[in-house]
C-alpha cells in the first residue's frame, strides 16, 4: 500500500474509535554524518527510518501513537491505539480542544537542492574532512575535528478534514573546529560556527563554506587564544558576531514566543515564557532596529518547508515589528486557546514523535550598518564572535552566552584578542540596548534545538547579523 | 501478535543479519549487530489536564560492519528479510568507498553477561495505568496548578557479532516528574522506579505542592559564594555533568577531561560508583562489552574513567562496557552514576564523613526547622538533617540549563530552579528567588570542599530511559552565584 494509503488508514481507525480528528504522518528519513580527527575518519554513520505516526482527538484530549511499519493492519492498529490513548487522557481532562480553522490542502512541496548530499561520494565527503583537519592539525590544534550531516526526509501527510501532502526536504551541513589544550583549560575556533552551517539545501552549501581555507587561521587562533588576556569584567558596549547573534534570537526571542511555553504547556520541562498574551501588540520588546519575523519560506533556509506538520502552508508573518511584540509560533489548538487565527508553526521529529509548536527561521531583518560601521563607531568595547556556551532561565529572560573569541574595541578599531569572553544579562533589557544593526544577514541554521518530553531535536534558522547593545555585563567567571 | 509478545526473537534477529554480512560480504567482514525493540510510552500533563499523550512501538537494526580496514555503521527501522538485506547490502557497498579506518579496536570477544529483571507489568502498562498516576498527583496537589509527565518504557535488546558474541537482555522502567505551582513558583518532585507499581504517585504530588507553598513570596540576594545544601535533583547535574565531561573515556584520551587516576581530586567524602544493575540496566553495551559496577571515585581518589573499545585502544586500556550509539563522536558516558551515601559500605569501607546519625535520629524532622509554609521546603529528614548543621547558606532543589564554558575546568554556568530557601542558623527563613552560578564541578566537590554527605539516596529519571543518576542531598562549603533574578 502507498504512504497515503496507510495515513489515510489509521486516520480512519482513529475515526471509527470515536476520534473528532485525527491525522496522520508517514515519514521516511536517511541521515548520513561523517567525522573526522587529526586527519582521520572518526566514524561514518547512515540511518534509515521509516514508520507512521497517528494523533487523535477524543473528547478534550489527544492521544498519539506510532509504529514501524506501513501495512494495512499496522496503520489501523496505530489509529486505533492512538484514539484509545485519547480516552485515557480524559482520565484528567482540560478545557474542549478546538483547531483555529484551516484550509485542507493537496500538495506536493520539494526544498532547493543543487547538489544532492547523499549523491557526493564518501571519498569525496571524507577527503574534505580529511584535508581540513590535516590542515588544522599541522597548525598547531591538539584535536582538530571536521564533521557534516546529511538529513533526507520524504513525508506524507493526511487529514480527517482532507488534507493530503507530500513533501521531500533536503538538509545539510558542515564544519571544522581546532580546539587547543593548555595546562588548566582549553580553548576552541570553528568554522562556520560550532558543529557547522546547515540549511534546506543541497551539498552547495558545504562546498560554499571552503572548509581547507579557513583551517590554518581557526588552529592557529585556537592556541593563540591559549595565552590571550581575559576577557575584562564589567559593563562596556558589546558587538556580537551574526553567528552569535542567532543563538540569542534563538534564546532570547524564539523560544519566548512559543505559544505552547506561554500557555504553560512546557512548564514542567522547557519552561513558560515571560511574555504575557495579554501584552501582545503593545509590548515594546526591544529597540526599533528590532524587527524579527518568523518565516518559514526563506529559500534554503534551515527551518523552511512548504507545509508544516499540520498541514498549514508556510507563512511569513512578523513576531516583533520595530521593537514592539506583535506575533507568535503557534499550532492550531495552541492559536484556538490563546484567540488567534493562525498556526504554521507546528513540526514532528520523525514518525514517532507527536508535532509541537517549534521555531521556523525566526530572524532579524537587516539594518542599516555594517559591521565595520559599528565597529568604527564605538569608543570602547568588546566585539564577541562564535557561541562556545549558552544558558538560559525558563522564563526565557535571564541569559549568560559565552563565546569563542573576542576583541578589545578602543577608539573605533579592533584591538587584542581577549579569551573567555562571556556576557550576561536580561532579555528586553538587553534588546532595547541594541542600537546599531548590519545589514550583513546570513540564515544560521541551528539543527540540535531540544524541546519536549520525549525529547525531539529540531531543526531551525535564524537570519542574523553582528549588532552592537551598550552597556552589557561581561567577563563572568567562576 | 503484540509487540511485547515479539520479545525473546531480536537475538535470532541479530545472528541472521550477522551470517548475512559473513554471506554477502565475505569471511573477513568482521559485523557488530544490535536489534532493539521497544515500547516506549508517556503521558504528559499540565495547566493540571493531559495534554499530551503518546506511545511508540519501535524497533531498530544497528549494524557496523569493518571490512579491509574501513568501517561503517547505519541502522534501520525495517526488520522484514528485504529490510534486513538491504541493509547489508547498504552498509558493504558504502563500507568500500569509506575513508580509511586505522584506530578500529576490533570486535568483543565472547563473554557471558548477567541476567537483567524486568517487571512485565511495567513493560506492559497502559495509557489507563499512567493517567491513573497523573490523576493522583494532581489530586495531591490540592488545587494548585501543576505539570509534568508519567512514562513506562521497556527495551528487548540482543546483540551479536561476527566474533561469536550474542547476548540478550532486556530493561524496564517507570518515572515520574512533576511539578505544582503557587504564587509563579515552582515546586518539584521527581522518582524513578523499575516497577510501574512502586510510583507513589500522590506522594509526590504532596511533596511538589509543599515545596511550591513552601517558595511563595521569595526575596532576591545579592550574588556571591555562599554554602548549599543541593537536593538529589541538584546533585544530579553535578553528576552527569562529571559523567559527560570528566569520566568521558574519549574525552580523557584528548586530554579534555579533568579526571587524573590516582590523584584524590575529590573530598574524601565523594565516592561515586557507575552501576547499571542497581537500577535494571542492560548487562551490555552496544559493542557486546559485559557491563557492572564501576568505581569511579573512591573516597575522594579518582580511579578511572569509562571506555568503549574505541577510547580504551586510544590509552592502552579495556573497554568498560560503556559503548552507545554517540560514543564513537561524543565518548563513553558513566550513564547509572551514583554519589554513594555517607554511612553506605563501599570496596574501601564505609563512604562519607558524615555524623553517624540519621537526620531523623539526629532529632531533626523534615522541614529544616521551619514552621508554616516554609516547612515544605524540606521534604525528607535526610535533608533536614543536612540544613540543621548549615550554620548560613542556601537549600537548593534544583539546577537548570547547566552549560559548559571550559570542559576541562568543567567550569559551569546554570540557574536554580524549583526553589530556593536561605537557611539561617540551621534553620529555613525565606524563600529566595533564582539565582545564577557559574562554578567549577570538580572544585566544588574537591578536597575539603564537601560539608556533608547525605545518608539516603533518591534515584532522579534521565530525560532518556536507560540513564539514571542516584545521589542523596549534599552540603558542599560554597557555590559561586554570579547573577540575581534581575540580572
Amino acid at each position: 500500500m502507498s504512504e497515503f494509503d496507510a495515513a489515510s488508514a489509521a486516520v480512519q481507525a482513529a475515526l471509527d474509535a470515536g476520534a473528532r480528528y485525527a491525522d496522520a504522518r508517514v515519514m521516511h528519513r536517511r541521515y548520513e554524518s561523517m567525522s573526522a580527527r587529526n586527519g582521520e575518519i572518526e566514524a561514518l554513520t547512515q540511518d534509515e527510518s521509516v514508520g507512521l505516526g497517528v494523533r487523535a482527538l477524543v473528547g478534550a484530549s489527544w492521544g498519539f501513537h506510532a509504529v514501524p511499519e506501513l501495512s494495512d493492519r499496522a496503520a489501523r492498529d496505530a489509529g486505533h491505539r492512538a484514539a484509545r490513548t485519547a480516552a485515557a487522557s480524559g482520565l484528567v481532562p482540560g478545557p474542549r480542544v478546538d483547531l483555529v480553522a484551516g484550509t485542507p490542502a493537496t500538495a506536493s512541496w520539494s526544498s532547493p537542492c543543487t547538489v544532492d548530499p547523499l549523491g557526493v561520494s564518501l571519498a569525496t565527503k571524507g577527503d574534505l574532512l580529511v584535508a581540513a583537519t590535516t590542515t588544522m592539525a599541522d597548525h598547531g590544534a591538539d584535536l582538530a575535528e571536521g564533521l557534516y550531516q546529511v538529513w533526507d526526509t520524504t513525508k506524507w501527510f493526511v487529514s480527517s478534514e482532507g488534507h493530503r501532502i507530500d513533501q521531500h526536504i533536503r538538509e545539510c551541513g558542515g564544519g571544522i573546529s581546532a580546539t587547543s589544550i593548555g595546562e588548566n583549560e582549553t580553548q576552541r575556533r570553528s568554522w562556520p560556527s560550532y558543529r557547522g552551517q546547515y540549511g534546506t539545501t543541497g551539498w552547495e552549501l558545504v562546498d560554499s563554506l571552503d572548509l581547507t581555507a579557513h583551517a590554518a587561521r581557526v588552529a592557529e587562533e585556537s592556541r593563540e587564544l591559549l595565552t590571550a588576556p581575559l576577557c575584562p569584567a564589567g559593563e562596556t558596549d558589546l558587538i556580537l558576531g551574526g553567528e552569535q547573534l542567532a543563538l540569542q534570537i534563538h534564546e532570547s526571542v524564539g523560544h519566548a514566543i512559543e505559544l505552547d511555553r506561554i500557555l504553560g504547556w512546557e512548564a514542567a520541562f522547557a519552561g513558560t515564557s515571560w511574555l504575557d498574551l495579554a501584552q501582545l501588540g503593545s509590548l515594546q520588546y526591544g529597540s526599533e532596529l528590532m524587527n524579527i519575523t518568523i518565516d518559514p519560506t526563506i529559500p534554503g533556509a534551515l527551518g523552511s518547508f512548504g507545509y508544516d506538520d499540520e498541514g498549514s502552508p508556510a507563512v511569513r508573518r512578523d513576531a516583533v515589528r520595530a521593537g514592539r511584540w506583535v506575533g507568535v509560533l503557534a499550532g492550531r489548538d495552541s492559536a484556538a486557546v490563546a484567540g488567534l487565527d493562525y498556526g504554521g508553526s507546528v513540526r514532528a521529529d520523525g514518525w514517532a514523535r507527536l508535532p509541537m509548536v517549534r521555531m521556523t527561521n525566526v530572524g532579524l531583518e537587516p539594518g542599516p550598518h555594517t559591521l565595520d560601521e559599528i565597529i568604527a563607531a564605538t569608543d570602547e568595547g568588546v566585539l564577541m564572535d562564535i557561541n562556545r556556551s549558552w544558558s538560559i532561565d525558563d522564563k526565557r529572560l535571564n541569559f549568560q552566552f559565552g563565546c569563542e573569541i573576542g576583541w578589545e574595541i578602543r577608539n573605533g578599531r579592533r584591538g587584542r584578542m581577549l579569551r573567555n569572553p562571556t556576557y550576561t544579562g536580561i532579555g528586553p533589557r538587553f534588546w532595547r540596548s541594541m542600537d546599531m544593526l548590519s545589514s550583513e544577514i546570513v540564515p544560521w541554521g541551528t539543527p540540535n534545538c531540544g524541546k519536549g518530553q520525549p525529547g525531539q531535536i529540531g531543526h531551525t534558522g535564524h537570519p542574523a547579523a553582528p549588532a552592537r547593545f551598550r552597556n552589557v555585563r561581561v567577563g563572568v567567571k567562576a | 501478535m503484540s509487540e511485547l509478545a515479539l520479545a525473546g526473537q531480536e537475538l535470532a534477529l541479530a545472528g541472521q543479519v550477522v551470517e548475512l554480512v559473513r554471506r554477502l560480504g565475505g569471511a573477513s567482514a568482521q559485523a557488530e549487530v544490535t536489534v532493539s525493540r521497544a515500547e516506549l510510552a508517556l503521558t504528559r500533563f499540565a495547566n493540571s489536564a493531559i495534554h499530551q499523550n503518546v506511545a511508540e512501538s519501535a524497533v531498530e537494526v544497528r549494524l557496523r560492519i569493518h571490512l579491509d580496514g574501513r568501517t561503517v555503521a547505519a541502522s534501520s527501522t525495517t526488520v522484514d528479510p528485504d529490510g534486513l538485506r538491504g541493509l547489508v547490502e547498504r552498509v558493504l557497498a558504502a563500507v568500500r568507498f569509506a575513508p580509511r579506518d586505522p584506530a578500529w579496536p576490533g570486535l568483543a570477544p565472547p563473554a557471558p553477561v548477567a541476567w537483567s529483571r524486568w517487571d512485565a507489568a511495567t513493560a506492559q502498562a497502559g495509557p489507563h495505568d499512567r493517567a491513573a498516576l497523573v490523576r493522583a498527583f494532581v489530586d495531591a496537589a490540592e488545587g494548585l496548578e501543576t505539570a509534568g509527565y508519567c512514562r513506562t518504557a521497556f527495551r528487548s535488546v540482543a546483540f551479536a557479532n561476527s566474533a561469536g558474541q550474542a547476548v540478550q537482555g532486556h530493561t524496564a522502567e517507570a518515572a515520574m516528574d512533576g511539578i505544582a505551582r503557587a504564587g509563579g513558583v515552582d515546586g518539584t518532585a521527581r522518582d524513578c522506579v523499575e516497577r510501574l507499581a512502586d510510583l507513589d504517585a500522590a506522594a509526590l504530588g504532596r511533596r511538589a505542592a509543599a515545596k511550591a507553598r513552601a517558595a511563595t513570596d521569595p526575596v532576591e540576594l545579592p550574588p556571591g559564594r555562599y554554602p548549599v545544601v543541593l537536593e538529589p535533583a541538584a546533585v544530579t547535574d553535578l553528576l552527569e555533568n562529571l559523567a559527560w565531561y570528566g569520566f568521558n573515556g574519549k574525552r580523557y584520551a584528548e586530554g579534555q577531561s579533568f579526571a587524573e587516576p590516582g590523584v584524590a581530586q575529590f573530598d574524601p567524602a565523594v565516592t561515586l560508583v557507575d552501576d547499571p544493575f542497581d537500577a535494571a540496566g542492560l548487562p551490555f553495551d552496544l559493542e557486546g562489552t559485559p557491563t557492572g559496577a564501576l568505581p569511579l571515585v573512591d573516597a575522594g581518589l579518582t580511579r578511572g574513567v569509562v571506555h568503549d573499545r574505541r577510547s580504551a585502544a586510544a590509552v592502552g586500556g579495556e573497554s568498560t562496557g560503556h559503548a552507545w550509539e554517540g560514543a564513537s563522536t561524543v565518548g563513553p558516558i558513566p550513564r547509572n552514576l551514583r554519589l554513594v551515601a555517607a554511612g553506605a559500605t563501599t570496596a574501601s569501607g564505609p563512604a562519607g564523613t558524615a555524623p553517624a546519625t540519621s537526620g531523623a535520629a539526629a532529632g531533626t524532622a523534615a522541614g529544616g526547622g521551619a514552621v508554616g509554609p516554609l516547612a515544605g521546603a524540606v521534604a525528607d529528614a535526610d535533608t533536614a538533617a543536612l540544613v540543621s548543621r548549615m550554620p548560613r547558606g542556601l537549600l537548593i532543589s534544583d539546577l537548570w540549563y547547566t552549560r559548559v564554558l571550559d570542559p576541562k575546568s568543567l567550569v559551569i554556568t546554570g540557574l536554580t530552579r524549583n526553589g530556593v530557601w536561605l537557611v539561617e542558623d540551621g534553620q529555613v527563613t525565606r524563600a529566595v528567588r533564582d539565582l545564577r552560578f557559574t562554578e567549577s564541578y570538580p572544585r566544588a566537590l574537591g578536597p575539603g570542599a564537601v560539608v556533608e554527605v547525605g545518608r539516603r539516596t533518591a534515584r532522579q529519571p534521565n530525560r532518556w530511559d536507560g540513564a539514571r543518576w542516584e545521589a542523596p542531598s549534599l552540603a558542599l562549603a560554597s557555590w559561586n552565584f554570579t547573577g540575581g533574578a534581575s540580572g
